[in-house]
């Protein structure tokens, strides 16, 4: 036996043994990326196989949650793909805007940028105080830093650049204050924002959704989970309300496809049909 | 000693836009494996580089998309701002991991998960580029029983990519842009002699 083929079964039954203790199930995401992440992991980890990982993961919750925090990819920034938002906005805040209050589930958070950015979007559209947003994630860790709003202040050239792309009707530096290094959000974007575990493989619905963010999530998923993760959002949303997901992610020869439009491709903005 | 091949991986950077002209451009539409590239870009690149090679060469050029099934006769390039990577089963998948080797695309994502998968039926191709990414790749690559094609230097636009490459591994083959259609169809015919030491024709 090749040394690759013990090291697929030794992974199989590491994320089996996760399941069974810890109820995270990771066995549906896509081999290569996991693969590639895990190897990762074990290398920086006090361990040299991931047998040997296994007896203290299954007890240990400390090294568990060190797995979590190796296997998710948490890269994410402030308006990323600015012609995304900008079709948001352009295209789909309109829509928003009939409805008294809306509903807004970012599925897959991370740190918390896309749900920020969607606030600072929404209140310059005159929208402030008629949304609430429930933005989850399957790592803590990242939940955690989200509802503190605070970000490297090097990263705010960038993210300005974005925000201007994006259409950004103000300049960005009035969302920030700047502490040192850091920069941290303003209250006035975090209060309808709730941040809160969730996780796609095992948890449920969300209901009465206007609007449903799953981005850069399901590429790391196998297509079974990526099923499960759509039938979760349509049946979180209502009739007339959007799914956005990620640039490489569609729902082309999906199961929920047919009861979607896509509103601006290739932006990947579907509408769910009435009726 | 003839062998078959399950697919192309190539790596390019810097003059990578008229690398693959040339390279592409000399293969015919039926050529019977399915070539998957990364070629470094910007996050904003858009995808009119699938679009001009597609137009220019006889062979089927398109942009990598979510669960598309790794076909013959059919070129997959990278997306901006995403890792490309090969799953189990021939099928494509993204990432959206962290810059690898400076670079997202990365050049060695693709070539460790493609050896992963395709182990001694993968052919790894680097082209010009002025970095280093693609090296650790080629390595796993000829690891895994491979072959391993470098752009001679002296031809490439930027000669650092190949010199890592060929620094990193023992390559087998090195040659001009001009040969290298012509070798990967003898390759892909199981006409070309393969030395799996990796002392091929040089
Ligand atoms: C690359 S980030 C995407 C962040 C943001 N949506 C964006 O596009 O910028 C992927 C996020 O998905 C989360 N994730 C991974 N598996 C998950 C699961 N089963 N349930 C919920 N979130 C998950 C990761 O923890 C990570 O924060």
């Amino acid at each position: 036996m090749q040394s690759g083929e013990v090291e697929d079964v030794e992974i199989r039954l590491l994320l089996e043994g996760v399941q069974r203790i810890y109820g995270y199930d990771f066995r549906d995401y896509a081999d290569a990326s996991i693969r590639r992440r895990l190897t990762h992991w074990l290398a920086e980890s006090e361990f040299a196989t991931f047998s040997q990982a296994q007896s203290r993961l299954l007890r240990d919750r400390g090294v568990f949650e060190s797995l979590v925090r190796g296997i998710t990819v948490n890269v994410t920034e402030m308006f990323r793909d600015p012609a995304f938002f900008r079709a948001v906005r352009e295209q789909v805040v309109p829509f928003l805007k009939t409805y008294p209050f809306v509903k807004i589930w970012h599925a897959g958070c991370a740190t918390g940028e896309e749900a920020y950015s969607m606030a600072i979007l929404l209140n310059e559209e005159g929208m402030a105080g008629r949304y609430r947003m429930y933005a989850t994630d399957i790592n803590e860790t990242v939940l955690q830093k989200a509802s503190e709003g605070v970000m490297p202040i090097m990263e705010m050239q960038r993210f300005t650049r974005n925000y201007q792309k994006a259409g950004g009707r103000a300049s960005f530096a009035d969302y920030y204050t700047a502490r040192y290094d850091r920069a941290i959000l303003s209250a006035t974007l975090k209060k309808d924002i709730v941040f809160a575990p969730h996780n796609l493989a095992v948890d449920g619905e969300f209901g009465e959704m206007n609007m449903v963010l799953c981005r850069n999530v399901m590429i790391y998923f196998k297509p079974a989970l990526k099923e499960r993760c759509l039938r979760l959002f349509d049946s979180s949303l209502l009739p007339g309300g959007f799914l956005c997901l990620g640039l490489k992610e569609t729902l082309e020869k999906k199961k929920i496809g047919e009861r979607y439009e896509e509103l601006a491709p290739p932006l990947r903005i579907y509408r769910k049909r009435y009726g | 000693m003839a062998r078959l091949f399950k697919a192309v991986v190539v790596g390019v950077s810097t003059g990578g836009v008229l690398a693959l002209q040339k390279l592409l451009g000399q293969l015919p539409a039926d050529f019977h494996l399915p070539i998957l590239i990364v070629q470094h870009i910007g996050p904003d690149a858009g995808s009119g580089l699938a679009k001009l090679l597609d137009e220019r060469c006889a062979l089927r050029v398109k942009e990598a998309d979510e669960q598309d099934e790794i076909l013959p006769g059919t070129a997959y390039l990278a997306p901006p701002n995403y890792h490309l990577l090969v799953e189990r089963g021939g099928f494509l998948s993204f990432s959206a991991d962290p810059y690898v080797s400076f670079a997202r695309p990365s050049v060695d994502v693709l070539f460790e998960s493609a050896a992963e998968v395709f182990g001694p039926e993968l052919i790894g191709v680097v082209l010009t580029g002025a970095n280093f990414d693609g090296s650790r790749g080629l390595m796993t690559i000829k690891q895994k029983g491979g072959v391993a094609i470098v752009q001679d230097p002296e031809d490439a636009e930027a000669r650092q990519m190949p010199q890592a490459a060929m620094a990193a591994t023992d390559v087998d083959y090195v040659l001009a842009l001009d040969g290298m259609a012509a070798l990967l169809l003898k390759l892909a015919s199981g006409r070309a002699a393969i030395s799996h030491k990796g002392t091929g024709a040089r």
